[in-house]
């Protein structure tokens, strides 16, 4: 069972390499996604069950879709088609696609398996909610806090596009 | 096939299962790749995606750590990590389009300049 631990933190950091390296952004966060499925997988052997569904849940779902509709937004009107067209090319997606179908492969060997790896006693999500909820209560509600904060920010931020509308008007008039 | 023999036969001779180090130098080795990514490009999507790899390195080694113990704490401290850095990507990508909507660019450096 251990191997599984050493084969997805080689594909963790493959993956992160190309992430640093990449030129283009989507492919990039193509990668990122498979890191961070694979340090989930990582998570899962060591034991810790909870957190690595988290890190799918919140991390490569929630956070890497915030990155997604960003880029969406970044690319409006630049010849996207083209692009597109470009990236549905085999070359692009063939490397994420065989470092997630490794890791497949290696979830169904745990699953095959059954459980941690042999040592690791599994930290159930019960124990974390007990502890975050018990000793970490002050933590929790601080990360609340921070939480609101950073909703009541970024809606500032969002919003300082509406209160100057008109540069976009001028900018049209511009390039028009 | 040959890796599961191998697996095998370490588990039955050492019922230690993998050790911290490892884990550890995994989440430095994610950690310095992360920081490389920071230093080196200029672009500021790979600058915000550089400082997600970070915090997950560091949220790995609380994990890792956790593991060693058999305690809550890890995973407790990770999830308080998820929190910052759900916090942390959505304003630093609200600053983003609104300096690609101000400067037409993504480049770290467009901005270096102050008005002051």
């Amino acid at each position: 069972m251990e191997f599984t631990f050493y084969l997805s933190g080689a594909i963790a950091v493959a993956a992160t390499l190309m992430v640093i390296t990449g030129l283009n952004a989507v492919h990039a966060l193509l990668y990122l996604i498979v890191s961070l499925l694979a340090v989930a997988i990582v998570f899962y052997v060591l034991g810790a069950p909870f957190a690595a569904a988290l890190e799918v849940i919140i991390y490569a779902g929630a956070i890497m879709v915030l990155f997604v509709f960003v880029m969406m937004m970044l690319n409006l009107g630049k010849a996207a088609a083209a692009r597109e067209q470009d990236w549905l090319t085999p070359g692009i997606w063939a490397g994420p696609a065989v470092l997630a179908s490794l890791l497949l492969a290696e979830l169904g060997y745990i699953f095959a398996q059954g459980g941690t790896a042999a040592g690791a006693v599994a930290v159930t999500a019960k124990e974390v909610g007990i502890a975050l909820f018990g000793p970490y209560l002050l933590g929790v509600e601080l990360a609340s806090l921070l939480l609101l904060a950073g909703l009541v920010g970024a809606c500032h931020l969002g919003r300082h596009e509406d209160v100057h509308h008109g540069w976009d008007e001028d900018e049209r008039h511009e390039n028009g | 096939m040959a890796g599961m023999k191998m697996s095998a036969m370490r588990t039955a001779e050492a019922v230690a299962a993998i050790p911290m180090h490892h884990g550890l130098v995994l989440a430095a080795v994610l950690f310095a790749l992360g920081l490389i990514g920071i230093l080196v490009r200029r672009n500021l999507i790979f600058i915000l995606m550089s400082i997600e790899i970070m915090l997950n390195a560091a949220g790995l080694a609380f994990v890792v750590a956790g593991a060693r113990w058999e305690q809550a704490d890890g995973q407790v401290m990770l999830i308080f990590i998820l929190a910052v850095a759900a916090v942390e990507v959505s304003v630093g990508l609200a600053l983003l389009l609104l300096l690609h909507r101000r400067f037409q660019t993504l480049d770290a450096d467009a901005v270096s300049k102050m008005r002051g």
